[in-house]
């Protein structure tokens, strides 16, 4: 499951609240964005071209473990120029559901559960508190909407709608969460 | 089957009348003057076996060798030039570690004979190099798609195969092969018959003496390629040696009444 806010901030002022930090890279692999969002952007174009012609060429859908490999070079080896960190998560065949952390000089990272972007400083540690295995679908959302709400109530430059996704070898399911729906803390 | 190409076959870019590139099938001709190399998959692991001749008593035991390792999952048995088997293999590394490098896994078996078939085809097309002279036998184990088999000749073609052979006597191995259930049999068992299988199609006549390289990979070597322990190779020899004088003795009985 991955769940991302939508908020975009150029320098001082909020560029977009409606943002789409979600990007697909195949049928059942998500990427989750932070950072420059034009570089993750242009990052995820690129690895989204390549993860679907190793597809093509493998004659199966691509590992989750491949997806994230692809990612990690774009960014390991053009570190200087870019700003960019990326949740990769999905379902394959061999291993079932995987999430893997791509930093920003590259490093690639495998995880039973992560958080990113600017708003994760704040959720570390309701996150680690939180977090156990084998949670069931609805824990499960539970768990990242809270997470996300929290970080969104704390982070000046988090907000706006929360958007979840939930994959499994079935399919793919789109929710999304208003920020007036959001579940409400003493933050506030 | 035999025929000469005049005119046509003088480089890779020229058709014949009846649609046949003669150089390709001229460098199938120098993988047919090599000593024999065989592949046979079975149920957990694939065992590789060459005839490897030993041409002079001067040469280090064990040099020439005909048998690469790919990657640390793959091994490769070649027949014809060893001098375009080897520049070959370094392609295969090549290929298996630019993939490990951006996918982050083992490449799989067919994706890698598909890259190195490629890569041979492209001399296919060209005045201005020669097709490659050998073919080569590809083999891999991994824990999710189990073992694989591939063969890959001059032409530029590769196919998945239970069990093949390439050399001067593939006919006669590929013969013995189609004896054996190799799709029953583990690895342990399989070694022993793929030294039967070389000893039978060895010529003492016209060829003397040769070396045996035997080598596998499976769920026996932990999917780790490696040439076959001594022990397992001495005792695998030991069984090809009774096998073969057993029916030797018999041909020289009968010769003494012709």
């Amino acid at each position: 499951m991955v769940g991302v806010e939508d908020l975009v901030h150029f320098r001082y002022y909020v560029s977009s609240k409606t943002i789409n930090k979600l990007i697909q890279v195949h049928d059942r692999i998500f990427c989750c964005i932070a950072g420059s969002l034009a570089d993750a952007q242009a990052v995820t174009k690129a690895a989204k071209f390549q993860i679907s012609f190793h597809s093509i060429q493998m004659e199966s859908p691509p590992l989750v473990k491949a997806a994230a490999s692809v990612l990690k070079e774009l960014c390991y080896n053009n570190k200087e120029e870019l700003q960019a960190g990326f949740i990769t998560a999905g379902w394959d065949r061999k291993k079932g559901p995987q999430v893997y952390t791509v930093a920003l000089g590259g490093m690639l990272l495998s995880q039973p559960f992560t958080i990113g972007g600017s708003g994760s400083t704040y959720i570390y540690g309701y996150a680690d508190a939180k977090y156990k295995p084998d949670m069931s679908k609805e824990e499960c959302l539970q768990f990242a909407t809270n997470a996300l709400a929290l970080a969104m109530g704390r982070d000046n430059v988090s907000g706006g709608v929360a958007h979840l996704v939930v994959i499994t070898e079935e399919g793919v399911e789109h929710i999304v969460i208003p920020g007036d729906k959001l579940p409400k803390f003493h933050d506030e | 089957m035999s025929s000469i190409g005049t005119g046509y076959d003088l480089s890779a870019s020229t058709f014949s009348p009846d649609g046949r590139v003669f150089q390709v099938e001229y460098a199938m001709k120098a993988v047919e003057n090599s000593s024999t190399a065989i592949g046979i998959r079975c149920k957990d692991g694939v065992v590789f076996g060459v005839e490897k001749l030993v041409l002079s008593k001067l040469y280090e035991q064990g040099s020439n060798k005909r048998i690469f390792n790919v990657d640390r999952h793959v091994g490769m048995a070649v027949a014809g030039l060893l001098a375009d088997a080897r520049s070959l293999s370094e392609v295969a590394r090549e290929e298996a570690s630019n993939f490990r490098s951006n996918y982050g896994h083992n490449i799989p078996l067919k994706h890698l004979s598909e890259r190195v078939a490629m890569y041979v085809h492209a001399y296919t097309l060209y005045s201005a190099v020669r097709p490659f002279g050998c073919s080569f036998i590809l083999g891999s184990y991994d824990q999710d798609d189990g073992p694989q088999l591939y063969m890959v000749d001059p032409s530029g073609i590769s196919y998945g195969y239970w069990g093949c052979a390439i050399g001067k006597a593939k006919q006669a191995a590929k013969t013995e092969i189609e004896k054996l259930q190799m799709k029953d049999m583990t690895c342990r068992e399989l070694v022993k018959e793929v030294a039967k299988i070389i000893y039978i199609v060895h010529d003492e006549v016209k060829d003397k003496s040769f070396e045996l390289e035997l080598s596998w990979v499976g769920e026996v070597t932990n999917g780790k390629h490696e040439l076959v322990p001594k022990d397992v190779r001495e005792e695998a020899e030991k069984y090809a040696k009774v096998c073969t004088t057993t029916t030797s003795h018999s041909f020289v009985f009968s010769m003494a009444f012709l």
